[in-house]
């Protein structure tokens, strides 16, 4: 169906203030594709595996070029391809889906007009039959109302039924090869579930062939029945599901496979240094509560974690204890202290004992600030230490964090993902606090790098003691660093307690459908997961 | 180094002439600014490199002291209204609520009537002096700066580098002057070349109505305004001044240009 021989793929990057150069994004790759069958692309960001997949409709991002090799569908080359050609092909014989549906959509068009699009442009078929095969697709799908969803607009449905209408519209032309790019990424667990099962079945009814990029091997297992690992445009290992599960032969493999695996003894329960007790919460101008009553409690040099979906309240959690959103009701002490509600009546040692590392590295440093104004501005502000010993100071808090020499001048954009996090830890480190809040720390992050972020601060809680609240929608984290767990749902903790606790039968719903969503690594764990639900709604 | 490129090379040179014409005015002028030396409207020769204008003063001299008097009026009343103009845009942006809505307010009312209207009502009853019109000017322009001052700070005041220096109890001078003044500088030194161009423009115009720099001190607009009954009888006495603040507007822009481009490729820049 598609085979891709000795592919390579290079752009040109232009460099502020030097000549432009060229790199090479791809080298020497070869896959193979048959009919009916899924292959999984997956590698870290940077890898190529989104490079390589829209190659198979010989597609460069952006100044990208497919410079050597062959690609070759049905068995025609079509690396070379004039424009008319591509065009013929694409949406016809390949299709794709990306990652963010709710981006790729026209907003100002019904649904129906565009997941029918490209097969009445193509001729493919007349305007009646394309909207009984949509129906068809969407009921296939689960969609709700099959029949009337297709008149809506696309923020009339929600994220995880736009993603699967974007399938729809992928297997609408009846294609060949349907490339999958991230599709469940941007989708809170219990809705990637849904998605990926839809999507499994789609796949396995039509008998189309897929490329599945991802850069989780926990999802592209339940779905893929080869894998092709990669990392910096290199092929690492390519074999079927079964084998790069069970038994990876390469080093880099086996770190993908037995990530997420650390474990975390849980610490008794001690008395509290943070606890909220009874805060409820409203943005100003609703007339809607996003905090519900909430009252959780923080043990010294332990971790609490926050789990729940998006919309939960999590980071209102986080918002409503630094200060940023006063609560309209509720206490809450620190440190034996009561904290005023409000940012401003809160005491310098209240703001420096309390700190806040963010989701997002990047828009969380100042891009016009060195990695030393980073780290020494809280050094200077609550300690009053200038020159010397606050140059030796952020050395220390570099070395604390693993960077070692040479980053003190070096700008965030000059840093890695993982980097810009780490010097965030250390500017919050900086300020010597007892609680730190983390908000989906490692969430953008790549697996492996998001290990070494928790490794780092497991470390960091063992040397300094520092408390943790750590808000996450990823259970597999929260098994890893967590002492007690907290889950919201729709601004309420509907569970609460020590982790052994919380992790452990009887579920409440909630909890049981937030747990069970999470992939694990192991094949066949999707139907096993769907059936079992399956056999409790019937069983209702 | 970065290459610079032709057109801000050429930018540059222009603009530099112009300066330097204008700070060292006292030494480049072959002739005081109001010394009659001549016929009227004598053509170009040796001794008067321009010719002489209407009442038969040196117009090289005039067109030298008038680049001072104009470079000068527009230079101040572009830094007086950015300073104004910026620092209330970013406290409108990083207060928000009331203060916001007083300051942009105030800002529309200003700006819902012409300027040129404004600033000629204004100077009809105000003693037409340097200072009054470098004032009225920039105030005039501080609501443009504003504008755009408060649009750019009121994205960067939500990211979260922002909000981590409020959780570190930063003072508002701290986080308007260090967090978010750097941040928002590339679109303003745009903003500025373009400005400071408007403001020659401006003085020009008001000095062509009359209401701007007094005889007999020279401005670029007050000579074209001298010399312009010329025109009808072929002397182009007028044209010379219009010619220099053409070449000026275009030359500041390519700099401008230049800079923008700069700034946003530095390091750590955003490539906006």
């Amino acid at each position: 169906m598609l085979e891709i021989r000795n592919l390579r793929i290079e752009a040109t990057s232009f460099p502020p203030g030097e000549p432009p150069k060229n790199v090479v994004l791809v080298h020497d790759v070869s896959v193979t594709v048959q009919k009916g069958k899924v292959l999984g692309l997956i590698g870290e960001s940077g890898a190529g595996k989104s490079t390589i997949g829209l190659s198979a409709m010989s597609y460069g991002r952006g100044g990208v070029r497919l410079t050597g090799g062959q690609v070759l569908l049905n068995g025609r080359d079509i690396r070379a391809a004039g424009p008319a050609d591509l065009r013929k092909l694409r949406g016809r014989e390949v299709t794709y889906v990306a990652q963010s549906a709710a981006a790729a959509f026209n907003p100002a068009k019904r649904l129906m007009e565009q997941v029918i699009e490209t097969s009445l442009l193509h001729g493919l078929m007349p305007r009646p039959e394309a909207e009984r095969r949509a129906v068809d697709l969407f009921r296939q799908l689960g969609l709700p109302n099959p029949e009337t969803i297709g008149t809506r607009f696309p923020h009339q449905v929600s994220g995880g039924q736009l993603q699967r209408v974007m399938t729809a519209m992928a297997l609408c032309p009846r294609p060949d090869l349907v490339i999958f790019d991230e599709p469940t990424t941007a989708l809170d667990v219990t809705t990637q579930i849904e998605v990926l099962a839809a999507i499994k079945r789609a796949i396995h009814d039509t008998g189309v062939a897929a490329l599945y990029i991802t850069h989780d091997l926990a999802v592209v297992a339940q779905v893929a029945d080869d894998i092709l690992v990669l990392r910096g445009g290199r092929k690492v290992e390519y074999g079927p599901t079964r084998q790069i599960i069970k038994d990876p032969q390469q080093d880099y493999t086996r770190a993908l496979v037995s990530v997420r695996s650390l474990d975390h003894a849980e610490k008794p329960e001690a008395p509290p240094i943070l606890s909220v007790a009874q805060v409820t919460a409203r943005y100003k101008g609703t007339n809607f509560d996003v905090l519900k009553n909430v009252t959780v409690d923080l043990a010294p040099g332990q971790t609490l974690a926050v789990v729940g979906e998006s919309g939960s309240g999590k980071s209102t959690l986080a918002r409503a204890i630094t200060g940023l959103l006063p609560p309209t009701k509720g206490r809450i002490t620190f440190a034996g202290r009561q904290l005023s509600p409000d940012l401003k009546g809160r005491s310098k040692d209240d703001l420096r004992e309390l700190q806040m590392i963010y989701q997002m590295a990047d828009t969380a440093m100042n891009p016009r600030q060195t990695v030393g104004t980073l780290i020494g501005r809280p050094l200077e502000f609550y300690f009053g230490l200038k020159g010397e010993a606050k140059n030796k100071r952020i050395q220390e808090l570099l070395d604390q964090i693993e960077m070692g020499r040479g980053f003190v001048d070096r700008y965030p954009a000059e840093l890695s993902g993982g980097q810009k996090q780490r010097v965030c830890i250390a500017r919050a480190l900086a300020a010597k606090p007892k609680l730190i809040i983390c908000d989906e720390v490692t969430s953008a992050l790549d697996p492996l790098v998001a290990d070494g972020i928790l490794k780092l601060l497991l470390n960091l809680q063992a040397e300094a003691g520092v408390a943790y609240l750590f808000i996450t929608h990823d259970l597999a984290t929260v098994r890893a660093i967590a002492d007690r767990i907290a889950v919201m749902y729709r601004g309420a903790v509907v569970r609460y307690g020590q982790k052994s606790d919380v992790l452990a039968p009887p579920f409440d719903d909630y909890t049981d459908l937030l747990l069970s969503s999470v992939p694990e690594m192991e094949l066949g764990w999707l139907e096993d997961v769907i059936s079992r639900r399956k056999m409790a709604a019937a069983g209702n | 180094m970065m290459r610079i490129p032709i057109s801000a090379l050429i930018g540059l040179v222009f603009t530099g002439a112009y300066f330097f014409c204008a700070i060292f005015a006292a030494w480049i002028a072959p002739y005081g600014m109001a010394e009659v030396v001549g016929d009227s409207w004598e053509p170009w020769s040796a001794a008067h490199l321009l010719g002489t204008d209407t009442i038969g003063r040196d117009l090289l001299s005039r067109m030298i002291w008038g680049g001072q008097t104009t470079i000068f009026v527009a230079a101040a009343a572009t830094a007086l209204s950015f300073g104004l103009g910026s620092v209330l845009g970013f406290i409108a942006a990083v207060r928000g609520g009331w203060v916001d809505q007083v300051l942009s307010r105030g800002v529309d009312l200003m700006m819902s009537i012409p300027s040129l209207i404004s600033a000629l009502v204004v100077l009809s009853v105000m003693p037409v002096t340097l200072p009054v019109l470098i004032l009225v000017m920039g105030l005039l322009d501080a609501t443009r700066v504003f504008r755009l001052a408060r649009a750019v700070a009121v994205d960067i005041t939500v990211m979260d580098y922002v909000e981590a220096a409020r959780l570190r109890g930063e003072k508002q001078m701290w986080i308007i002057f260090r967090e978010i003044l750097p941040n928002a500088l590339s679109p303003l030194v745009a903003e500025m070349g373009l400005r400071f161009i408007f403001a020659v423009l401006f003085i020009s115009t008001l000095s062509f109505l009359g209401l701007g720099v007094q005889p007999p001190m020279a401005d670029w607009g007050g000579i074209v305004k001298e010399n312009k009954e010329g025109i009808v009888y072929g002397i182009p006495a007028a044209l010379i001044p219009a010619f220099a603040i053409a070449t000026l507007a275009i030359s500041v822009n390519l700099v401008a240009d230049w800079v923008l481009n700069r700034t946003a490729s530095l390091k750590g820049g955003r490539n906006a």
